[in-house]
C-alpha cells in the first residue's frame, strides 16, 4: 500500500508551478503578438517593400518546413523530450524520393515512399528511446549523424531534379486564383490540427503530463512508450512531408538538403513559449513565433542583411524569451547577496566584455585599413 | 529533459563498470583497425596513426571540454561558434601584425575564447537559461558575430606568416604539434578532473546537485568554471584550426558542436551527468577518427562515411544504455527493501 500513497502524494505535490507577478499578467502569446506588432512597424518604416501582399506571401513559404517540423517538435519538447534528427530524416526522405525518381519511378510513388521511410525514422528513434530509456537528445544525436548519412549514401555527389510541375506545385504554387502558397494553407490546416489535438484530446493532455510527472503518468496505467513512439513516429512523418515541400520549393534534391534546420526548428519551438523541460506550452505560441522569425528574417533580408548575421538577432530573442520572464527572481536573489566580492566580479566581467568588444571592432579595422 | 533516477550503488561498482566500457571500446577500435588493415596496407603504418591524431586532436580537445560540461548535465553547443570565431578574430591579428609572437596569439585565443565561454556561463547559472538553450543562441549569435567581424571574408593561407603555420604542424618529437597540444590539454585535464577539489566537484554537482549544494559545494561556481574552460579550449582549438587548415573562413568548424557530443558519448560520457572519464572521450575520439581515416583508404564510397559513424553512435549508445540498465538492475535488487 506505501507505494499507493507514495503516488498520490506525488501526484498531489505535482501542481503546476507557481505563478509569478509578471507571468500573470504577461501572457508569451501576447507578447508575441506584441512584438510582430512591432517588427511589422519598424520593418514598414524602414522598407517600401515591406507590407507588399505578393512579398509576404512568398516569403511566408521559405518557413513552411520549418513550420512542418515545428509542429510535432511542440508535442515532443512538452513531453520533456527533443528530436534533433529531424532535418536529417527530411535529407534522407528527400534523397530517397530523388535517388526512385532518377530511376524512373513515378514521382508521385516516390513521394509515398519517402513518406513511408519517414514513418520508419521516426520509429526508430521514438522505439529506442522508450525503450531503452536514454534521453531523447542522445538517440536522435546518433539518428542525426545516421540518416544525414543515408541520404549522401543514396545520393553521393548527384542530384536529383527535373521533377513534373504537379509535384513541384506543392512547394511552388499558388491556390488557383488568389496569392496564398499551397505550402502555407497546408501547414495552417495541419497546425490547427495538431493544436486540435495537443489541447482538446486526452492524448493531448497526457503529452503535458509526461512533461510534468512521467512516473505519475506510468503510474496511472497509461503506456508513456507508446506515446512517445506515437509522437516520433508522427515527427518523422511530417520531417518526410516537409522534405517534399522542400524539393518541390528547390525543384531538385541534393544530399545536404535542409541540412541545420533541426536547430532552427528548436529555436522556433522554445520561443513560442514552449518550455524546453516539458510541460508547459501552447500551439499558438509556437505559430506566433514562427510567423515573428519569418518577418524578422523577411525584414532584415529586405534591408540586406546577410542571413548569419540575421541570426544574431534570433539567437538573442531566443535568450532573451527565457531571460526576461526569470528576471523579477534574478534581481530578488541579487538583492540579498550583494557583497564587495560580487561588485568587483561584475566590475571584471564588464571590464573583460569591453575589453572583448574593443577588440573586436580595433582589429578589424586594422586589417581592413590595410586590404 | 526527463531526468532519471539515479541507480543507488557502491562506487567502485560504477568504476569497475567503467574501466569495463573503456576496454571494450579499446578491443573494438583494435579489431576495427585489424579488419580495415586487412583492407589496405596503409593503414597500420606510423605515418598514417600520425595524420589520424592529427585529424582528430581539436576534436579530442574540445570533445574533452564538452565532456566536463555533459557531467554536469549540461551541454554547450556553441563550441563549434566560438572555436570558429576566435580562429577568425586571431587569424585577422596575425594577419595585421605578421610578426606577434605566436604564444602570444595562442594566449590571445584562448582569451577571447574564455570571455565567449563566460558569457555562456553567465547565462545559464544567473539568467537561469536552461544550458541547451543559452548556448543554442550563443551558438547562432557567434556564428553571426563570424560573419560581422570579417564581412564575410577569409584568411587565406598566403596572408598567414610560416610562424603560424608551423604551430599546429611542424613536428617535435616525431609526432606534430598539434598533437602533443592536445595530449598537453588531455594531461592537464585529466590531472584536474582526477586530482583536484574543483574536478571532484564536477562530478559531485552531476551525480546530484541537491545534495552537491547541500554538501556545502558551490554548484554556481562550477558550472560557472566548466562553461569558461570550454570557452579557453575552444579559442585553443580555434587558433590550431587556424593554423593546421593554414584559413579561417565565416563556416569553419559549422556544424562540429554535435561531433563533440558524439564523442563524449560514445567514449561513455552520461547524458544523465556525473560519469564520464577522460580515456573515453579519448577513444571516442579516435574511433572517430579511425573510421573517417580508415574509410578514405578504403575501397568504401567515401559517401558511406556520415552513414557509418552514425550507426557506431547509435551501436555505442544502444549497447551501453542495456549494459547499464543491466549493472542498474543487478545492484538495485541488491538493496534490503
Amino acid at each position: 500500500m506505501t507505494t499507493t500513497e507514495k503516488i498520490v502524494s506525488t501526484m498531489i505535490s505535482a501542481k503546476p508551478p507557481r505563478k509569478s507577478f509578471f507571468s500573470r499578467f504577461l501572457h508569451w502569446e501576447w507578447f508575441l503578438v506584441v512584438l510582430i506588432v512591432l517588427v511589422v512597424a519598424i520593418n514598414s518604416r524602414l522598407s517600401t517593400h515591406f507590407l507588399d501582399v505578393r512579398n509576404l506571401f512568398t516569403a511566408s513559404s521559405d518557413f513552411m518546413e520549418m513550420g512542418l517540423m515545428m509542429l510535432p517538435m511542440v508535442f515532443i519538447i512538452i513531453t520533456g523530450n527533443v528530436d534533433l534528427a529531424v532535418a536529417s530524416t527530411l535529407g534522407m526522405t528527400a534523397s530517397f524520393m530523388g535517388l526512385l525518381f532518377n530511376q524512373g519511378i513515378n514521382i508521385w510513388l516516390a513521394a509515398g515512399l519517402a513518406l513511408v521511410l519517414g514513418l520508419a525514422a521516426g520509429f526508430v528513434n521514438g522505439y529506442l528511446i522508450s525503450r531503452l530509456k536514454v534521453p531523447a537528445l542522445v538517440i536522435t544525436l546518433g539518428t542525426y549523424a545516421f540518416y544525414r548519412g543515408m541520404a549522401y549514401v543514396m545520393l553521393g555527389d548527384q542530384a536529383a531534379r527535373g521533377y513534373p510541375s504537379s509535384f513541384t506545385y506543392i512547394g511552388q504554387g499558388k491556390i488557383p486564383g488568389t496569392l496564398v502558397p499551397f505550402s502555407v494553407v497546408l501547414f495552417l490546416v495541419l497546425a490547427v490540427a495538431f493544436g486540435l489535438v495537443l489541447h482538446k484530446t486526452a492524448f493531448g493532455r497526457y503529452l503535458y503530463a509526461i512533461g510534468n510527472n512521467q512516473d505519475a503518468v506510468v503510474y496511472s496505467g497509461i503506456s508513456v512508450a507508446r506515446i512517445k513512439v506515437i509522437i516520433f513516429l508522427v515527427s518523422g512523418l511530417m520531417s518526410a512531408l516537409a522534405g517534399l515541400v522542400l524539393a518541390a520549393r528547390f525543384g531538385s534534391t541534393r544530399p545536404d538538403i535542409g541540412s541545420g534546420l533541426e536547430l532552427a526548428v528548436i529555436t522556433a519551438t522554445v520561443l513560442g513559449g514552449v518550455d524546453i523541460n516539458g510541460g508547459r506550452g501552447s500551439m499558438i505560441g509556437a505559430v506566433l513565433a514562427l510567423i515573428l522569425v519569418g518577418l524578422m528574417r523577411f525584414g532584415m533580408g529586405l534591408l540586406n542583411i546577410q542571413g548569419q548575421v540575421q541570426s544574431i538577432a534570433i539567437g538573442i530573442l531566443l535568450i532573451l524569451s527565457i531571460l526576461l520572464p526569470n528576471l523579477p527572481q534574478i534581481i530578488r536573489e541579487g538583492r540579498t547577496r550583494w557583497t564587495p566580492r560580487t561588485a568587483l566580479v561584475v566590475l571584471l566581467g564588464l571590464l573583460l566584455a569591453i575589453a572583448f568588444g574593443w577588440f573586436f571592432f580595433w582589429s578589424r579595422a586594422v586589417v581592413f585599413s590595410i586590404s | 529533459m526527463t531526468t532519471m533516477k539515479h541507480a543507488v550503488s557502491k562506487p567502485n561498482s560504477i568504476q569497475a563498470l567503467l574501466r569495463f566500457r573503456e576496454v571494450a571500446l579499446l578491443i573494438f577500435i583494435i579489431m576495427l583497425c585489424l579488419v580495415i588493415s586487412l583492407e589496405s596496407p596503409t593503414f597500420l603504418t606510423f605515418n598514417n596513426f600520425s595524420d589520424i591524431l592529427l585529424d582528430i586532436s581539436v576534436l579530442a580537445m574540445v570533445a574533452l571540454a564538452q565532456a566536463m560540461i555533459i557531467t554536469t548535465r549540461g551541454i554547450d553547443l556553441s563550441v563549434a561558434s566560438m572555436l570558429g570565431l576566435t580562429a577568425m578574430m586571431t587569424s585577422f591579428t596575425i594577419r595585421a601584425y605578421p610578426h606577434t609572437p605566436v604564444g602570444l596569439i595562442v594566449l590571445l585565443g584562448m582569451a577571447l575564447g574564455f570571455i565567449l565561454g563566460s558569457l555562456n556561463g553567465l547565462l545559464i547559472t544567473k539568467g537561469k537559461v536552461p544550458p541547451i538553450i543559452a548556448t543554442l543562441g550563443t551558438l547562432s549569435i557567434y556564428r553571426g558575430l563570424i560573419f560581422l567581424y570579417s564581412n564575410g571574408n577569409w584568411i587565406n593561407a598566403f596572408e598567414l606568416p610560416a610562424a603560424f603555420k608551423q604551430l599546429a604542424k611542424g613536428t617535435s618529437l616525431v609526432l606534430p604539434n598539434l598533437v602533443w597540444v592536445a595530449i598537453f590539454v588531455a594531461v592537464i585535464v585529466y590531472l584536474f578532473l582526477n586530482y583536484t577539489q574543483a574536478g571532484r566537484d564536477i562530478y559531485a554537482l552531476g551525480t546530484n546537485p541537491e545534495a552537491a549544494k547541500i554538501s556545502g559545494i558551490r554548484t554556481e561556481w562550477v558550472i560557472m568554471m566548466v562553461y569558461m574552460i570550454s570557452g579557453g579550449i575552444c579559442g585553443l582549438a580555434g587558433v590550431m584550426w587556424a593554423s593546421r587548415f593554414e584559413a579561417a573562413q565565416t563556416n569553419t568548424a559549422l556544424g562540429f558542436e554535435l561531433q563533440t557530443v558524439a564523442a563524449s558519448v560514445i567514449g561513455g560520457v552520461s547524458m544523465l551527468g556525473g560519469i564520464g572519464t577522460v580515456p573515453g572521450v579519448l577513444l571516442g575520439a579516435l574511433l572517430l577518427g579511425i573510421i573517417q581515416n580508415g574509410l578514405t583508404l578504403s575501397s568504401i564510397s567515401p559517401f558511406w562515411q556520415g552513414a557509418v559513424q552514425g550507426f557506431l553512435i547509435l551501436l555505442a549508445v544502444v549497447s551501453d544504455s542495456s549494459l547499464q540498465q543491466r549493472v542498474r538492475q543487478t545492484f538495485t535488487r541488491r538493496i534490503p527493501q
